[in-house]
């Protein structure tokens, strides 16, 4: 908890940063878990109610653990005309996961993006911060594998 | 403040592009490398590395210009820097092929300038793109920076800085078009102890980024321009929201920030002028809605993201009930040049009621895709073919799409509109942010209202039922169409909706909704009615609708296919022709992408194979 209290030092205990105090608590934590939102609600006396209608009315909260790898398609505008969706169908299909769920054994979290911005590198799959810019269906297994290696 | 000019005693600078897109490929390990390689050859006391913003022609990255010439090298490798360096930087000969090359017919284009992507563009907002590094202030202050907020400061009276952005005719970029000297004044004449200022950089539309190229090559100009409204307004105390999808920006803002608050520009006394005023910078947590004003203002509260009705307005009870002012990242940019170079010439540049330029991203089927300034009412045309390079493989333009998810898609027979606020919304589009997405005939445009209608349905805050529900049913009703269950009325239903949709919601996310399929069903109405009576996808997109097969007389038995399937629905013999099961098949579409050009035998038919 000694995390926690930096972060909500960093904020000055102030209620009305409660959406970057739960960015960070995520960044370090890598989901927002309960018992640290708990806290977070003792703390800042603030009702565990308004703390979970936040984490869960933004898209970037997640309250389940993610896997190591956090794979996150875009399906922007400029991705869906070239192809988005198929790119996302397999990687679905070769996760055996629908977007948003993580995989059994931890190692991947599957997440969409309305959009970064990148549009000239579109369909684009992220995956750890690393950007695969015109991934094609084809090229689905090669970046999946590249990742599941490193951990074999 | 004196005026520090940029250090030019290097033979040549080499401008390394470091927007989030060349950055993706990889452009730091081509710094890192130049850096190297230069050193090698004992050149860094001539040849210096620059990193900037983003170029706007990230389709062409990693993208290094070399000053003062402007040799414009693009997509480089890291193998390509010691060739790079030793011929160009030693010997003085520019390498041809690591040019801009328009077409396979056409020779290299060597200069920047001349190429057609970079000469039709006229830069106010992005003037300083791929010119300075945006993390050192002292570039953005060599090139004019902070001159013109010293003179609004020092020379200045309120009422004077905002008589001039009225008269420039300089209206809101973030989508409405709201006058934004009007704006100013109304939140000047507000009376309150406390006011605020905030810049939204929540540029939530798919396929725009505009703002975040701003924030990432010049981030000052946003600061510069945020100051001076707020001596204009009277606050003391300014934010800048920008969504978390946006790392590079956030990044950039703070270190710009920092240092503006280093050089005295920011923070108490402002050049001594007696003024003060900080900003602090806000990250989004990734719901659309928020760059909605007031649900903007409510999530800087942290507080749920939803709209609130409109009046009060902002400028009157904005941030904790204080009068606000938000304008959006590109508006706050156009402010210092605006007063630097006077209202009468911004004027003079655009359309009698759209003054100024106006950035687009121009992007999806389009050769040259990137960020483009151009001045209002320059037509579509001219985006697309003479800045845009027109559509890539020869195919056939069908839509570009405005707006986001709140525009529409302008057909064809549009394409010489000049481009303003009114002429789009009259198309029944918006200007919007400035994405422009580009479709081709590859496109199915049911599909793309289905999109987007799923888009909003997913981002509807949920506040009025006519958004909630209304969206959630047109996309039930899409859905069926592209899945081939489409049934005769459905083109009605949506229309009906989509009015009272329009008609019942709060904010701009409900008001809008409906506009993707209005337009669709307006221009594109063929395409409705062929998936609906025909179970027919004509652009071969939705997957209900098609099948793949293999040509029996283009199919040489090579085995490629077969082997890449992943649900093994592909059978026959090596060097026979091979069949696809259309049961085993999942329509991922692979065997479409490994059959050898040269053969051409998997294709995709609709309606599907029974």
């Amino acid at each position: 908890m000694k995390k926690v209290e930096n972060i909500l030092h960093k904020y000055g205990h102030q209620t009305s940063r409660i959406i970057q105090i739960l960015q960070d608590i995520q960044v370090e934590f890598n989901y927002l878990p309960k018992e640290t939102l708990e806290y977070i609600s003792q703390r800042l006396r603030m009702p565990m109610s308004k703390i979970y209608s936040i984490a869960t009315f933004y898209a970037g909260f997640s309250l389940n653990p993610r896997g190591k790898h956090l794979c996150t398609v875009c399906v922007g505008t400029a991705c869906h005309v070239r192809g988005a969706a198929n790119v996302l169908d397999r990687i679905e299909e070769r996760l055996g996961i629908k977007s948003g769920a993580t995989t059994p054994d931890k190692l991947f979290t599957l997440e969409t993006v309305n959009c970064l911005g990148a549009c000239a590198l579109a369909p684009i799959v992220v995956i750890d911060g690393e950007y695969h810019g015109q991934t094609t269906v084809n090229k689905v297994d090669v970046v999946i594998d590249k990742y599941e290696k490193k951990d074999s | 403040m004196k005026k520090k000019t940029v250090n030019r005693e290097f033979r040549l600078d080499l401008l390394v592009c470091a927007g989030t897109g060349c950055v993706a490929n990889h452009s730091y390990e081509i710094k890192e490398e130049l850096g190297k390689e230069i050193n090698r050859h004992g050149l860094q006391k001539e040849v210096r590395v620059i990193t900037t913003g983003c170029n706007g022609f990230c389709e062409r990255g990693p993208i290094v210009v070399v000053q003062p010439d402007g040799i414009f090298y693009q997509r480089l490798t890291k193998k390509d820097v010691p060739y790079l360096v030793e011929e160009h930087l030693l010997k003085g000969r520019p390498v041809k092929k690591l040019m801009y090359i328009p077409s396979p017919e056409e020779p290299p284009v060597p200069k920047m300038m001349d190429i057609g992507f970079f000469r039709h563009q006229r830069l106010i907002v992005l003037k300083n793109r791929g010119r300075i590094d945006p993390e050192n202030i002292e570039e953005y202050i060599g090139f004019d920076g902070y001159q013109t907020l010293e003179k609004a400061l020092t020379k200045m009276t309120p009422e004077k800085i905002i008589a001039e952005i009225k008269a420039s005719g300089l209206r809101g970029r973030g989508g409405a078009g709201f006058p934004t000297g009007l704006k100013w004044e109304l939140c000047r004449k507000t009376r309150s102890a406390m006011k605020y200022i905030v810049c939204n950089g929540d540029e939530g539309d798919p396929g725009a980024f505009m703002d975040r190229s701003v924030l990432e090559a010049d981030p000052h100009a946003v600061i510069e321009g945020m100051v001076i409204g707020a001596r204009a307004i009277g606050a003391h105390k300014g934010f800048i929201y920008v969504r978390k999808e946006y790392p590079l920006a956030v990044k950039r803002v703070k270190i710009a920030l920092a240092q503006a608050e280093e050089y005295g520009l920011l923070g108490e006394n402002i050049l001594g002028s007696g003024f003060d005023f900080s900003i602090d910078v806000v990250q989004g947590a990734g719901a659309f809605v928020c760059g909605e004003e007031t649900a903007l203002l409510a999530s800087i509260e942290g507080k749920v993201g939803r709209p609130r009705p409109r009046p009060p307005y902002p400028t009157e009870s904005g941030l904790w009930d204080k009068p606000t002012n938000i304008n959006n990242v590109e508006t706050w940019a156009n402010v210092p040049t605006i007063i630097l170079r006077g209202a009468k010439w911004f004027s003079s540049i655009g359309t009698k009621g759209s003054k100024g330029t106006k950035i687009f991203s121009l992007v999806g089927k389009i050769n040259n895709t990137g960020l483009v300034e151009v001045p209002m009412g320059i037509t579509l045309r001219e985006i697309i073919n003479d800045v845009g390079g027109g559509i890539p493989g020869g195919k056939e333009f069908k839509a570009v799409q405005t707006g986001g998810p709140s525009g529409g898609c302008i057909p064809k027979s549009l394409l010489d509109l000049p481009i303003d606020y009114e002429s789009l919304t009259k198309a029944g589009s918006m200007m919007g942010s400035g994405g422009m997405i580009v479709m081709d005939e590859d496109t199915c445009m049911v599909d793309i209202a289905r999109y987007f209608l799923d888009f909003t349905l997913h981002e509807s805050c949920g506040k009025c039922p006519s958004c909630r529900l209304g969206t959630k049913h047109m996309v039930q009703i899409l859905n069926r169409i592209t899945e081939g269950k489409g049934e005769e009325g459905d083109i009605e239903f949506l229309e009906d909706i989509g009015k009272n949709v329009k008609l019942a919601s709060l904010c701009g996310l409900g008001q809008t909704a409906a506009n993707p399929v209005l337009t669709t069903i307006k221009y594109f109405r063929d395409e409705y009615l062929a998936h609906i009576k025909e179970k027919r996808c004509p652009a071969l997109v939705c997957k209900s609708l098609i099948s793949y097969v293999i040509d029996a007389e283009l199919c040489s038995g090579c085995t490629v296919c077969a082997k890449n399937c992943p649900s093994d629905a592909i059978t026959g013999e090596p060097k026979e022709i091979y069949t696809i099961d259309q049961k085993k098949c999942t329509k991922c579409g692979i065997c479409l992408t490994v059959c050898p050009p040269k053969f051409k035998a998997v294709k995709k038919v609709s309606p599907p194979v029974k």
